[in-house]
């Protein structure tokens, strides 16, 4: 078992044909990930690395039975093609696109409400990097031979410290169950607590890593939610040790314009809720490690 | 981006914000035409910075005489002022707005934010005007109206009308309150701004709203669909570093510590910042070199780096996702080389390729000292640091 993602996804890449779409569905399809089409309006009936384009997504679906989508179409039209991704019975959907305007996220958040429980669409990002469950399915830009498989459940924000945490638990025999990148917008698809949940839930994963920064509310709200209804042992970490208020550290969420939005003030809310705050990032890997041993 | 508080009321102006008579001023003499063009006896001559507590600052004058307007103008123009929001730096006026005076009855503090727990514009206001948000939430926090707005159908009529009410406006104003409130709704959502300020909102003692003072912030993801909002962008105001980074595609926030890092990706960024001060040092700056870090990218960060006189030792911490660790290290060899470094330089190189990148740089001859953890980068350069400067 993996969360969100594995080797029964049918993935159909949207924004298929640019060169950004066609450099990364590449390396998908080596990793292993059954991509079995794309979407590019007005290129539909063509075929592109060996599989077809169709021009909307509900072709697109109708004629592959595809059950997730990845999104690398440019900004202006991401939050168009997200919404198009939900309409069409896809299930579960990573924007990768860095840049989307913050109100059309408002706009996609409250266009997916309209459907029930059971044909909603698991959104992940904008600007993340994507998630994999190793060994199975990769949806995203990151180097798939950096995880291998195991128990660890991981859900961030940044694609590098991603990365980072992985290396250092894969350089201890540790592997990952799933790796859930939510990305570094201040509107993203899903939280934090939407992916603990998953995880919670998910029989393979033992223990999950929670790597956050500075801005916004989800980190303190995944932990009080943890605090009250998870049994798994959760690491977290929050980058931003040093990042000023009110300046925008590269993600155009990882701002500090509230109280309770720094890294120390978050780091002191995960700690009273019980997580193992990780005390610097070169320590995911010694951390986790640690509390595998505990449980075991 | 940040726009200007003359340049936000002309905008605001547009979509009903009541606001007194005005005009901007870019010399004395020009100030002093605009107090006849407004008329009245009284003026306000404010400078034009981005930045809030101005009048602290001495950027705000109340002016009886043209004579008062004439010194207030030549004073403030040019002038380096210091807010608790601008740093120690300062921000420079380059241009007033020169505002006819009013006879203040009372406060409102009124804003529209982009609200990222609820996702939605949510509007905040408070009878209890004149002081910013942040105070007003400690020392008057049961003040504080909070009123939604579904994202859907905006906001409606009878969400402002409940507003102005509470705000306990008098029944001849609450027709202006709701078209001030919807038109800075409305503005908010055509333009894409992520923040509208109006602080103070007075109610005059002859019963009528002004927005004495407004504050806009854009999402610059929307600007490409708002070439006017662009053209506001006033480059005298931003740190010329970050500018200068921006126009080069990197990311870049420059901090008051000594060592300068160049790193790819914001949230390995931000950790190896914080590595840093775990070490016993300062970062120098935020800098995120993106995911294809190639030669010519590479060396542009050296020189963003190194133009900041505080940088005694630099850090890279590149983690090779996408990219490879050899092309990495062939960057920085030749970027290196490219420029005089006199500074220690520390490099940690992981992912893809790790080795072929190592060995490149231990070829290259370059006189830099190499880590392979990201700990062992952190405690190397502030070491490296402190041996450099005898700190």
């Amino acid at each position: 078992m993996a969360i969100m993602l594995d080797e029964n996804s049918k993935v159909i890449v949207q924004g298929f044909t640019g060169h950004i779409g066609t450099f990364h569905a590449t390396e998908m399809i080596e990793y292993g990930t059954n991509i079995v089409g794309g979407v590019t309006p007005g290129k539909g009936g063509t075929k592109h690395l060996d599989r077809p384009v169709f021009n909307t997504m509900k072709e697109a679906v109708a004629a592959t039975g595809a059950n997730a989508s990845i999104v690398f179409i440019p900004p202006p039209f991401a939050a168009d093609g997200i919404m198009e991704a939900a309409d069409s019975g896809i299930k579960f959907c990573v924007a990768i696109t860095d840049g989307i305007p913050a109100q059309d996220m408002i706009r996609v958040k409250r266009y997916m409400r309209r459907y029930r429980a059971d044909a909603k669409m698991v959104l992940t990002g904008p600007n993340c990097a994507g998630s994999i469950s190793p060994g199975k399915c990769m949806m995203g830009i990151m180097p798939g031979h950096i995880y291998m498989p195991g128990p660890i459940g991981i859900v961030g924000r940044s694609g590098t410290l991603g990365y980072e945490a992985a290396s250092q638990m894969k350089k201890l025999g540790i592997g990952v169950s799933t790796s859930i990148g939510i990305g570094g917008d201040p509107i993203n698809g899903s939280s934090f607590r939407d992916h603990l949940e998953h995880f919670e839930n998910d029989p393979e994963t033992k223990a999950v890593v929670m790597i956050g920064e500075i801005g916004g509310p989800q980190e303190a709200d995944a932990a009080r939610w943890a605090k009250e209804n998870m049994k798994k042992p959760l690491i977290g970490y929050v980058a931003g040790l040093t990042a000023p208020k009110g300046r925008r550290m590269g993600h155009a969420g990882a701002i500090i314009s509230a109280t309770g939005e720094s890294a120390a003030e978050k780091v002191e809310i995960l700690q009273e809720c019980g997580v193992h705050v990780v005390p610097n990032p070169s320590s995911f890997g010694e951390v986790v490690a640690k509390i595998l041993e505990k449980d075991s | 981006m940040d726009i200007h508080e003359y340049q936000a009321k002309e905008i605001l102006s547009k979509y009903g914000v009541p606001i007194a008579a005005g005009g901007l001023a870019y010399s004395p003499e020009q100030a002093v035409y605009r107090t006849s063009e407004i008329g009245g006896e009284v003026w306000v001559v404010k400078a034009q910075i981005h930045s809030g507590a101005r009048g602290k600052a001495g950027g705000i004058k109340v002016c009886k005489t043209e004579n008062e307007v004439y010194e207030a103008a030549n004073d403030l123009l040019g002038k380096k002022l210091v807010t608790h929001q601008t740093g120690e730096q300062g921000k420079i006026c380059n241009r007033l707005y020169i505002e006819a005076g009013c006879n203040i009855d009372r406060e409102i503090y009124l804003a529209f934010v982009l609200d990222r727990a609820k996702e939605q514009v949510t509007v905040v206001s408070s009878a209890e005007g004149g002081m910013e948000i942040e105070v007003l939430a400690v020392k008057k926090p049961e003040s504080i109206i909070k009123i939604p707005v579904e994202p859907a159908v905006g906001m409606q009529a009878f969400q402002a009308r409940e507003l102005a009410f509470a705000l306990n406006l008098d029944k001849t104003q609450i027709n202006q309150a709701v078209t001030t409130f919807l038109g800075c709704y409305r503005a908010m959502r055509d333009l894409d701004a992520n923040m509208v300020e109006i602080n103070p909102l007075v109610v005059t003692k002859e019963g009528q709203l002004l927005a004495v003072d407004a504050k806009m912030g854009f999402d610059d993801n929307a600007l490409f669909r708002h070439p006017n909002i662009a053209e506001l962008r006033d480059k005298s105001q931003e740190d010329p570093r970050e500018m200068r980074a921006a126009d080069r595609g990197l990311s870049y926030v420059g901090l008051d510590g000594n060592i300068g890092c160049i790193i790819n990706g914001a949230g390995l960024a931000m950790a190896t910042m914080d590595m840093i001060k775990h070490a016993g040092g300062e970062p120098a700056n935020f800098l995120d070199i993106g995911g294809g870090a190639s030669a010519e990218r590479t060396a542009k960060a050296f020189n963003l780096v190194l133009s900041d006189s505080n940088v005694e030792t630099i850090l890279v911490n590149i983690f090779a996702g996408i990219n490879r660790c050899d092309w990495i290290a062939e960057g920085v060899v030749q970027a290196v080389k490219s420029i005089d470094l006199k500074v220690p330089l520390i490099v940690r190189l992981s992912g893809t390729n790790v080795e072929q990148g190592r060995k490149i740089l231990e070829d290259s001859g370059l006189p830099l000292i190499m880590a392979e953890t990201l700990k062992e980068a952190a405690d190397k350069a502030v070491a490296a640091w402190k041996e450099a400067t005898g700190k």
